[in-house]
């Protein structure tokens, strides 16, 4: 173990400026801390919001500046455009890739991920081949989508890769969508509503192919024109979006003996990371898509949840802990994680975690009217409620998922139907 | 002392000037049950959380209205039991559970346009005015009888489309079905008689004001409801005439005691802080703030009942299937775990999320139409009467605790400034 926190800090420093390392920031100015404040971020821009990103942005409906609201009192210093490069632990000292080291009393790590990039090197690097995480990725993209391409490849069957796809058909953009599963957003929702989600897209016209995989892509003089799938097909198009999930951000805490890997910087349930033989680093605290911890709905199982209103809400778990002093003072972060998406006309949201379940019921409308409020069981328990267009009841469902309730928890609720039990 | 019998003293009219103590000891225990079985919900966070509870029903209330022999066996056994079920079927939105009170919700939604709400500042401003003038040559006015009533009534009848020489008879209607709304009201024989007769009568009369509406539509919201309106995208849906007439009846109602509440607590609330009136006096601009402030301050709905239809574990106690339920609003806008110094009326609080317009899927929708009234209406207050000053503190109360507010408001005055 570390030696125990003494006294109040008066440096404090987040690395990573966006969702996570602001509203720690905030959380902090709002307990009354009143010393130095630091946010350290790679990127050029003040804190931004991703969701529209993939949303409003790329529809071109809002304005592409998402940039986060600050409190006009927040009196932090930002360091932008320039990435912490490594931690000394033992010195509490962060470089910076200019040579700058900062000095810490609290560090709080906050430095998500990114998009993963396309495998191959050589296409990764076509002008027509885009990711999706940045600010600067969403105007290259949404400039790319107003010239009006003659097709779009999305790769990937998660949430940002439909959201793209959505946005494509909005602007009237012949979109095909390659998904190496047997159903889109399985990860998330499982096979059942993933395939429903699926049924959507195609109605709306999304050349939607399951089971996909390309073998190569045809880019003559630079330019893509065509990919390969390994079945043989090939499909014209000019753009290529991949959409493949995202790698952590860690690789500048490479040396410093923390418990990180791709998996994420691994935290106790306090927010506060570990090194890598297991000792607590009691000053030090993770956050956000970069933060895995022992969550408390999902059996201490360690996990990272990518999603905003986590980052928010673990953000300000660590700013409490950050100025707690002794370990009794301590919250666990015990945030129930919850997601939301807009695509193909619908808000899907989503409380607690599908991955694991091994039954769902349709608890209030139906598939056939596309609203619907769907329960997802594991061993006889409530683990994760999914909605479409009616999130209304999800309160209560979320409830039932932090009391461990029993799968299905009630029955005979209003406008709920007689609930069969299915295959998730 | 034990929750138990703390609601009985809520009902009780002689906790009506100030219930607000008793709301305090019964958040000692979030959720109490009665000794009739009722459980009663006092805490913020537990209120906002049932009321997005599917185990929780507007449905099938206890029916306040009781069986009562009139001797003709044709009325008794065959107009009445087909007419209580005609109506059972029908009731109102405000108590019916999804999917039906979504279907009625939206259409009403679709008519209650933002624009046509907006529209109707300027009426109430000049009808603010009219009936402001006529203090002029008074010393002593009933705020009650003399203004808060009429107005929104009048507010009301013009966006449904009534036409105003059958406003004044309307206003009687509202005022007598207004007792239909109140739950818990142990309404003797009389006053159900009363009722009844009530709304056979306006019944009727929507009846044919719809059958003219449909032949001639105008820009009101019954017109809208009763043609399919004009708006809808969708294949036009239209209400059967048994959910127009409830609809209406509803609007009517739960439009009238409300606004006439808010407008009356407002108006004591101030006097008894006289720089909150003088500052309103001064800055109109902090009107919706203060009328925010003064919805969680002194609701006018202070509570609504609920059915439960499953069992609900909640705060360590579980609500049984089949119990009522009373989430108390009016507490749940005094918790201290929810506002610093709830006790306090400060209309410059900061995020102010109270309860007094209800929650989830029942939300008011005439909250932009009462907003606007109660903000015309105390501006005007404020800067025209001159030295207001209230007769009798606290003043007399109506009896129901539910929709509770003031029976009378007198007020001097040394007259009025101009309009
Ligand atoms: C297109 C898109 C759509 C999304 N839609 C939704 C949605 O609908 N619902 C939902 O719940 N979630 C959504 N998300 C996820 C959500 O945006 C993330 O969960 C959230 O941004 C996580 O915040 P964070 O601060 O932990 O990480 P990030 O937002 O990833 O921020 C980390 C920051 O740290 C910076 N950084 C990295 N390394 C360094 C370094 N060495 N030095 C300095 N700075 C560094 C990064 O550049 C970045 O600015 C979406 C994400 C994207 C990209
Ligand atoms: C200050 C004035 C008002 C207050 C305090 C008020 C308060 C409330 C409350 C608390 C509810 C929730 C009822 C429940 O949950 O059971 C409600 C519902 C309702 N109110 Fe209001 N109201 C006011 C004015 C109005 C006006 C002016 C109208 C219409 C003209 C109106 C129409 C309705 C309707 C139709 C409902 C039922 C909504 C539903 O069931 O979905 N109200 N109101």
């Amino acid at each position: 173990m570390s030696a125990p926190l003494r006294g109040a800090p008066e440096t404090i420093l987040i690395v990573g400026a966006s969702l996570a390392g602001l509203a720690a920031a905030h959380a902090l100015r709002a307990q009354g801390y009143a010393g130095a404040l630091t946010l350290v971020g790679d990127e050029p821009h003040l804190p931004y919001d991703r969701p529209p990103l993939s949303k409003q942005v790329l529809r071109g409906q809002f304005c592409d500046d998402t940039t986060l609201p600050r409190h006009p009192d927040l009196r932090a210093a930002f360091r932008l455009g320039t990435p912490a490069q490594s931690l000394d632990l033992d010195a509490r000292a962060v470089t910076l890739a200019d040579g700058a080291r900062l000095r810490y009393d609290r560090l709080l790590i906050a430095t998500g991920t990114r998009a993963r990039p396309w495998p191959n090197p050589d296409e990764a690097g076509l002008a027509d081949v885009f990711t999706l995480r940045s600010r600067d990725d969403a105007a290259r993209l949404s400039a790319r989508l107003r010239a009006g391409p003659r097709r779009v490849i999305l790769v990937g069957g998660g949430f940002i890769g439909f959201e793209v796809a959505s946005t494509c058909r909005d602007l009237d953009i012949p979109v095909t969508v390659l998904v190496r599963e047997g159903a889109p957003l399985s990860a998330a929702l499982g096979p059942r509503l993933g395939g429903w989600v699926g049924g959507i897209a195609r109605e709306q016209g999304v050349d939607l192919r399951l089971g996909a995989e390309i073998e190569r892509m045809e880019a003559p003089g630079g330019r893509l024109a065509a990919v390969l799938l390994k079945d043989g097909a090939r499909i014209e198009a000019d753009v290529l979006v991949a959409a493949i999930g995202t790698v952590r951000n860690v690789a500048w805490l490479d040396g410093a003996g923390l418990a990180a890997d791709d998996g994420g910087v691994t935290c106790d349930g306090y927010g506060r990371v570990l090194r890598a033989n297991g000792d607590i680093v009691a000053e030090v605290f993770a956050a956000g898509d970069v933060a895995r911890w022992p969550n408390p709905h999902q059996d201490e199982r360690l996990v990272a949840v990518e999603h905003w209103g986590n980052a928010q809400a673990q953000a300000r778990t660590a700013a409490r802990n950050m100025l707690a002093g002794p370990a009794a003072g301590l919250i666990r972060h015990d945030h129930l994680p919850d997601f939301w998406s807009q695509q193909f006309g619908r808000t899907i949201k989503l409380v607690g975690l599908a991955d694991g379940a091994d039954s769902l019921a349709i608890v209030h409308g139906s598939l056939a009217e596309g609203r619907f409020v769907a329960l997802y069981g594991r061993e006889g328990r409530t683990v994760a409620a999914a909605s479409v267009d009616s999130a209304r009841w999800l309160p209560a469902y979320a409830a039932a998922i932090r009391e461990r309730a029993p799968f299905p928890p009630f029955e005979g609720a209003v406008d709920q139907p007689r609930i069969r039990i299915e295959e998730p | 002392m034990s929750c138990t019998t703390l609601f009985e003293q809520v009902l009780d009219p002689d906790h009506r000037a100030d219930p607000y103590p008793l709301f305090a000891q019964l958040r000692r225990q979030p959720v109490c049950r009665q000794a009739d079985g009722t459980y009663v919900v006092s805490t913020h966070a537990e209120i906002a959380r049932l009321v997005a509870d599917p185990r929780i029903s507007s449905e099938d209330l206890p029916d306040p209205q009781k069986f009562r022999w009139t001797g003709h066996p044709v009325t008794d056994l065959l107009v009445r039991p087909i007419r209580a079920e005609i109506r059972r079927r029908h009731q109102p939105f405000i108590f019916r559970d999804p999917p039906d009170h979504d279907r009625l919700r939206g259409l009403v939604m679709r008519a209650f346009s933002p624009e046509r709400v907006r529209g109707m500042r300027e009426e109430t401003r000049q009808l603010t005015d009219e009936l402001i003038d006529a203090f002029a040559e008074k010393s002593r006015i009933d705020l009650v009888d003399d203004f808060s009533y009429p107005l929104p009534v009048t507010v009301i009848c013009k966006l449904l489309g009534v036409p105003p020489e059958d406003e004044p008879q309307f206003q009687g209607w509202a005022t007598q079905l207004s007792t239909a709304l109140e739950p818990n009201q142990r309404s003797d024989e009389a006053t159900q008689a009363k009722n009844e007769q009530c709304f056979t009568e306006i019944s009727a009369f929507l009846r044919d004001l719809i059958a003219k509406k449909r032949k001639a539509p105008g820009d009101d919201i019954l017109s809208d409801l009763a043609t399919g309106g004009d708006g809808a995208e969708d294949e036009p849906e239209r209400m059967n005439d048994f959910d127009l007439i409830a609809t209406a009846v509803l609007l009517l109602v739960a439009g009238h005691e409300t606004t006439v509440n808010l407008i009356t607590n407002s108006v004591l609330t101030l006097l008894r802080r006289p720089e909150h009136w003088e500052r309103l006096a001064r800055a109109p601009e902090i009107a919706p703030r203060l009328i925010e402030e003064m919805l969680r301050f002194e609701p006018p709905v202070q509570y609504r009942t609920r059915l439960a239809v499953a069992d609900i574990p909640i705060q360590g106690v579980t609500i049984p299937k089949g119990a009522p339920v009373v989430l108390l609003l009016a507490s749940g806008n005094r918790d201290p775990a929810r506002f610093t110094d709830p006790d306090r009326f400060d209309p410059d609080r900061p995020d102010n999320r109270h309860l007094g317009f209800g929650g989830g899927l029942h939300y008011c929708v005439g909250a932009p139409l009462a907003r606007i009234e109660a903000e015309v209406a105390l501006v005007a207050l404020a800067r025209r009467l001159r030295n207001p000053r209230l007769v009798a503190d606290p003043p007399p109360y109506r009896p129901g605790a539910s929709l509770r507010g003031p029976r009378h408001l007198c007020l001097d005055l040394d007259g009025v400034t101009g309009a």
